[in-house]
This record gives structure tokens, sequence and C-alpha cells, in this order.
């Protein structure tokens, strides 16, 4: 499991993070974000992938939590 | 995730037809919306320039902010954040400014002047594209302009609350606020104001509902194939092309005419439409959005894109007061200097902010 926080950064930023980490081609990752748009993105590209995303809202941010 | 495509392709078409209405109603050709024009039209009203021809507070401008605003507290995602490299920000917004003016428009514009039938805007296009691909270039290599933060909730009032000091000032006309005298240039056409505002608010929150995003349309694409806001970009072109083509028949006005030569507020100069668009394309990707979507994170509560906003009004102004701003005569020797020096400050902002990792 790799976790990634994503948070506060600005477009497209948080996919490309994303898009690196899977080169390591785990399972299952976490990523965090804080804002809707980064949580459509990430999602977007994740199930792209081939990925099922799960989201949790943890205070005020977004954990996409990106399964195979 | 296809019903998101659908959303922003009818957000796209409802956009390119209000930009033409808004011609329609009295705004300059091809020229709806402009994101860089209008804000540079309110720095001359404030008196930041004394260009007499563009001086006006664009009520669409204001509409934009505010209608992202409303939307984003309605569905709750009105979030101050800041933080960003704030002055870095300004400077990529100055040179965006810059180069949007040697071109005449926005990437916004740059559409509606293609969907108008303006040739020298399909070469922005393509000036624009190789601007994105130089940012993507960076972007794959790891450039950032680190985290923002949260901030206070009146951090992120501020800006929103601006735009309404703006639309008193405009209500209000004080001797000190400049606008330009009936037949003296770009500025004295407009549509009326509640039109103009109406206009801006619909867009806004289209907007902010969709993503809507001129830069991160061609820059998706490029990076994941990920094809969602070019969809956007494309059907505003196709609405507003139909739009200036009904328009043209029902009235018997042209609104649409194909070339390169006569159209309204552009030259044609090849290769200085190319660049001013490549530094504004470039700009763009630094900042993660076209000037359409600062505003509108600006109206989310995104200070950084407020600065950025504020970069792109003191560029503008900048433009005027030191003739960089092309016309419809052609581009300037200032404004071709400034555009280099532009794209060689940005590359080296991309540089400098990229890390050094295999």
């Amino acid at each position: 499991m790799k976790t990634i926080d994503a948070r506060g950064l600005s477009c497209p930023e948080p996919v490309i993070l994303t898009r690196n980490a899977m080169t390591s081609k785990e399972k299952s990752y976490e990523i965090l974000v804080d804002n809707v748009t980064a949580k459509e993105n990430v999602s977007r590209f994740a199930s792209h992938q081939g990925y099922r995303v799960t989201v949790t809202e943890k205070d005020e941010d977004y954990l996409l939590r990106l399964e195979k | 995730m296809k019903n998101e495509k659908v959303t922003i392709a009818g957000a796209g078409i409802v956009i390119g037809l209000i930009a033409v209405l808004l011609v329609f109603f009295g705004n300059p050709a091809n020229m709806g919306f402009c994101i860089a024009c209008f804000v540079r039209d309110t720095a001359g009203a404030l008196g930041l320039h004394s260009a007499a021809a563009v001086q006006y507070i664009r009520p669409e401008i204001i509409g934009l902010v505010l209608g992202s605003c409303i939307i984003a507290l309605a569905t709750k995602e009105f979030k101050p954040r800041g933080g960003s490299a704030p002055f870095t920000r300004f400077i990529l917004g100055v040179f965006v400014a810059i180069g949007c003016l040697m071109f005449l428009g926005c990437p916004f514009r740059m559409i509606l002047r293609i969907a108008g039938g303006d040739l020298n805007a399909v070469l922005g296009l393509v000036g624009f594209a190789l601007g994105i691909l130089a940012g993507v270039f960076f972007l794959k290599r790891g450039y950032t302009l680190k985290r923002s933060y949260k901030m206070p909730k009146a951090e992120g009032f501020l800006f929103p609350a601006v735009e309404i000091l703006f639309l008193i000032l405009l209500a209000a006309a004080p001797s000190f606020i400049h606008f330009t005298e009936a037949g003296g240039g770009p500025g004295a056409m407009h549509a009326a104001v509640l039109i103009s505002l109406a206009a801006g608010l619909i867009v806004g929150a289209l907007a902010q509902k969709t993503r809507l995003c001129m830069v991160g349309g061609v820059r998706d694409v490029i990076l994941f194939g990920e094809w969602k806001l070019l969809l956007g970009f494309l059907a505003i072109l196709i609405s507003a092309l139909l739009g200036n083509v009904i328009l043209t028949a029902v009235t018997g006005t042209p609104y649409i005419h194909f070339g390169f030569a006569g159209q309204p507020v552009a030259h044609t100069d090849a290769l200085w439409n190319i660049l001013g668009m490549l530094l504004a394309g470039f700009g763009c990707v630094l900042l993660g959005g076209c000037p359409l979507r600062q505003l509108v994170l600006a109206g989310e509560g995104n200070t950084d894109s407020a600065v950025a906003v504020l970069g792109i009004l003191v560029g503008a102004a900048f433009a005027h007061n030191f003739g960089l701003a092309s016309s419809g005569e052609g581009p300037t020797m200032n404004g071709k200097v400034a555009v280099i020096v532009g794209i060689l400050v940005i590359t080296l902002i991309a540089a400098a902010n990229t890390k050094k990792e295999g």
C-alpha cells in the first residue's frame, strides 16, 4: 500500500503523482486530496486504469482508496 | 463518467450561445467573453492605464467570480486556500496578460475568434498548443509551485467582495472611474449591465460545476489522453460557430466571415499571434488553469488564483502603459520584446520549480 499526500497541489499534479506511483504496480494505493476537483480527477484516472475507487471524507479532506 | 462528458458538452453549448448573444447585445465582435480584454478594460476604468479606448468595468468578470462563488457556497466547495508561491503566480499572471494582449484575446476569446471565422486565431491555437506542450514538459519532470493551505474564511471572501465593490463603482460611476466615451473604441461597446452580469453569473456557475478550462483541455489530452475538458472547449467552438451562422441569417448582419484580413480586434502577424499565445498557454499551464479558470477558482476562495488575476490586471495595465499591446495594425516593437522576455522568464520559473529527480 502506497500513500500519496496530494493536498493543496494545483491541477493536474495530484493525477501526475498518482500516475507516477502506479509505475510500481501495487494492488492498492491511498491518495489524500483536499478539493472536489482533485477527487474527481484522480478517481476518473484511477478507474480508467482499472482500479476500484472508494472515497471517505476525512476532516475536510478526501481519502481515496484505489484497489485492483 | 459518461455523464460528466454530457454535462460539460451541454454547458459548453450554453456558454457558446451566451457568448454570441453578448455580441448581439453590444459587446465588441468575437468578444462575448475575453478574460484578458475585460480585466484590461477594468484596469483602465480604475485608472491603472490611460488608453481611453479600453476603459470599462466589465460586469462579465464580476458575474464570473460571483457565479462561481455562489455555486461553490451552495455545494460546500467554497474552501479558502492560499500560500502556494503567490508572488510567482502574480508574475505568471503578468506575462499571461502580455501574451494575450499580443494576440488580442485570452484562450476563451481565441475560441470565439475561430468561431467568428478569424483564421489568425487558428495560428493562435497553434501557439497555444505549443505553449501547453512546453508546460507539460516541465509538469512531467516534477514542476510544482508546492502546496496551498487552508486560509481563514474571511480571506476567501475578500476577492468576491472586491468584485461586489466593482459592481457598486460601475453603478455609481463616480468621476474617478474612467469609461470610454461612446464611439471611442471597444471599451464603449458593451451589452447592458444586467445582461452582462447575468451572462457572467451563468457562465461562472457552469464553469465552476464543470471545471471548464481552456488550457486544461489540451493539457489533459496530451498528458493523460483525457478528453473531458477539451470536450467543453470544442462544444463552445461549435455552438458559437452555429450561433454566429444563425444570427447572421436572422439579422442580416454578418457575425462570421472567414479569412485573415479585416478581422475585428485582431491583427494578421502570424508569428506574433503564435508567440503571444505560446506565452499565454505556457504561463497558464504553470498556473494550473486558464484566465477563466483563475477567476472561477478565486470565486471558490482560492487566493492564489486571486493573486494570479491581480497579476493579469497589472500585466494588462503595463501592456497599455508601455505600449506592449497589439492593435488592429499589428504588434509593437515593445510588445515583441516583452513577449520574448516573458517566454524567457517563464521558462526560468518553470525550470526553477522543477524537481531534479529521475
